[in-house]
């Protein structure tokens, strides 16, 4: 848009005739802008943003049997406060939490650092551990429970070629919990493998260089070199995990019956909101605990926001 | 230097040897599934166990087939995820181009709105949702499951971030060969968007596919399931005929695992990047 000083009448001319382009421009601008993001903003808007706002309104009402609602106020959740089997499931995700992340975490990057060196079959490896990320949870959840078959299953049969006689894996309530965790770590190291083996690669080649020159060895280097510039992807990890491990439900859902003893030690919040939302039609109260689910992940991302500044490293 | 070789050599090995057990542990589920699945009944329960069956018993995913319309929850799957993974693809990359690249009034807030959505876990949405679709009468349908699935924060984000990333050089020069801004997204900017293309394409296949909360709550009829919700149901009438139930579940991450196999390199470049940004 620059133009040569001639004459002054037309170079306001020139101006006049500039500024109304840009004008038409302009809206032609805004009518593309908005044509494009109205389907999305839309859809949007009718599937997730309005049913933010309605699921809190849900979570003030009482469901009767066909569908029809009313207002009962703060009910549901002094409910909430008082739900034992609500507080146990908070209790189980907790320990669900607590084992799968950490555990996860570590052992992604133990075979991501692994898969950083420079050895052979590399590709093979890195598809092998991809492969439980892409098969669906129903039929993991399938498998597992058959190697858990307490009578017939592939675990209690090595176990008792060591004369131990092995655990009723997933249906005694101090054990079933920790058989689900097993399978959740053992399902997800791939995806964050390959999440930490692209952090890896960034790290400039010259830290590593600069330490074999000062005779650093190979658990220094991890340490004091690995680790903290891998620290934002760890950080940006463990807060997906966590958010994920949060909602834990199809691998409880499909491994844990219906009627099993174990139902009570495993089930998580998601599958509490899921009883009461779609079995027991107790659909306000289900509404509610969205909302508690809601307020503690939020919590939990805004700690983990603050607790950040004290070990991720940014360059 | 005899040293340094044997140093290096027994490091590799010990790296191979970590790196063996681990993959024998993802792998060995996968294998015991398939031979189950080929095993009589009698077989499967025997002790010690039949390490590989006699005669492949093949017949038990015949049954699979006869047992529930499994080709239909096949081909209700298929449907499902081509149809979101198309739809999300073209609907936030068109949003992305515009959040990315035209300046107009309300687009922060707009998008400061979208961004809401991804910081809300889904169940939140869930019961609002199935009211939508009880009222759009909804209920039992494969739209119920891929309209809803149409639309995607995520990918907006996702796609924006990758937009934002590209030269304005380019866009100037389309401008003034006279393109309009469709024609800028779908012909300069769509084709350099590629991997971030290729990246929301993998994830939401991968989501589509193995999901089973929500297709299990609108889609209970036979007609309507997907694979996920059909194994489950399986599942509640074949307990313990475990053959059975391994070769189902088998033959519903079959498709997925071909899939894989053709585009490994895209499955794991694809994650790194949905999850690297």
């Amino acid at each position: 848009m620059k133009e040569v000083p001639l004459q002054t009448e037309v170079k306001s001319a020139k101006r006049i005739k500039v500024s109304s382009l840009a004008k038409t421009r302009k809206r032609s601008d805004y009518f593309w802008a908005y044509l494009m993001i109205a389907p999305t903003m839309l859809g949007l808007f009718i599937f997730y943003l309005w049913p933010i706002v309605q699921n809190f309104y849900f979570s003030f009402t009482e469901w009767g049997a066909f569908g029809q609602y009313e207002w009962t106020g703060l009910d549901n959740y002094k409910r909430l406060l008082e739900d034992a089997t609500l507080l146990q499931a908070f209790k189980n995700t907790s320990i669900y939490i607590i084992f799968t992340v950490p555990i996860g975490i570590f052992l992604s990057i133990i075979v991501a650092v692994l898969l950083n060196q420079n050895i052979k079959g590399k590709s093979i490896y890195r598809t092998l551990y991809f492969l439980p990320v892409i098969t669906m949870p129903a039929a993991i959840a399938m498998v597992w429970k058959w190697l858990y078959n307490a009578d017939y299953g592939m675990f209690n049969y090595l176990l008792s070629l060591a004369r131990i006689e092995g655990p009723q894996w997933v249906s005694d309530p101090n054990i079933a919990l920790y058989s689900i965790i097993a399978v959740a770590i053992w399902s997800g190291i791939g995806y964050n493998m390959v999440i930490f083996l692209s952090g890896l690669q960034g790290i400039p080649k010259m830290y590593y260089e600069a330490a074999e020159i000062d005779g650093a060895g190979p658990v220094t280097v991890f340490f004091k070199i690995t680790l903290p510039l891998l620290s934002p992807v760890i950080f940006f990890v463990s807060i997906m995990s966590l958010i994920g491990a949060f909602q834990v439900f199809d691998l409880i859902f499909m491994m844990i019956g219906k009627s099993s003893t174990a139902l009570e030690s495993t089930q998580s919040i998601v599958y509490l909101f899921y009883q009461h939302a779609f079995v027991l039609n107790d659909k306000g109260y289900a509404a509610a605990i969205a909302v508690l689910l809601l307020a503690v992940i939020l919590i939990i991302t805004a700690i983990q926001m603050v607790l950040q500044k004290k070990w991720v490293h940014y360059d | 230097m005899d040293r340094a070789i044997k140093l290096i050599t027994s490091k590799t090995f010990l790296f191979h040897f970590i790196l063996i057990i681990g993959a024998a542990a993802m792998v060995l589920p996968f294998l015991w599934m398939i031979l189950t699945s080929l095993k009589t009944y009698a077989e499967s329960i025997q002790v010690p166990p039949v390490l590989i069956p006699e005669d492949f018993q093949w017949g038990n995913y015949k049954e699979v087939f006869g047992l529930l319309p499994f080709f239909k929850f096949m081909y209700n799957t298929v449907i499902i995820t081509v149809l979101r993974t198309a739809g999300q693809l073209f609907l936030c990359s068109l949003a992305a181009y515009a959040f990315a690249r035209i300046e107009f009034p309300g687009r922060n807030i707009l998008f400061l709105l979208a961004l809401t959505v991804l910081m809300v876990p889904g169940q939140v949405f869930l019961l609002p949702q199935y009211m939508i679709m009880v009222k759009l009468g909804w209920l039992n349908s494969l739209q119920a499951v891929i309209v809803p699935g149409l639309f995607s924060a995520f990918g907006t984000f996702l796609l924006r971030q990758f937009f934002m990333g590209l030269p304005k050089e380019l866009e100037e020069a389309a401008r003034l060969d006279g393109c309009n801004h469709f024609q800028i997204y779908w012909k300069v900017m769509l084709p350099l968007a590629k991997p971030g293309l290729i990246a929301l394409g993998i994830f939401t296949t991968l989501w589509s596919w193995n999901e089973l909360m929500w297709p299990m709550i609108v889609n209970s009829s036979p007609e309507s399931m997907t694979l996920s919700v059909g194994l489950s149901s399986l599942q509640g009438q074949f307990l313990t005929n475990y053959p059975i139930l391994m070769a189902g579940s088998f033959l519903a991450i079959l498709p997925m695992l071909i899939l894989f196999i053709f585009l490994q390199k895209q499955f794991i470049e694809g994650i790194a990047v949905t999850g690297g940004k």
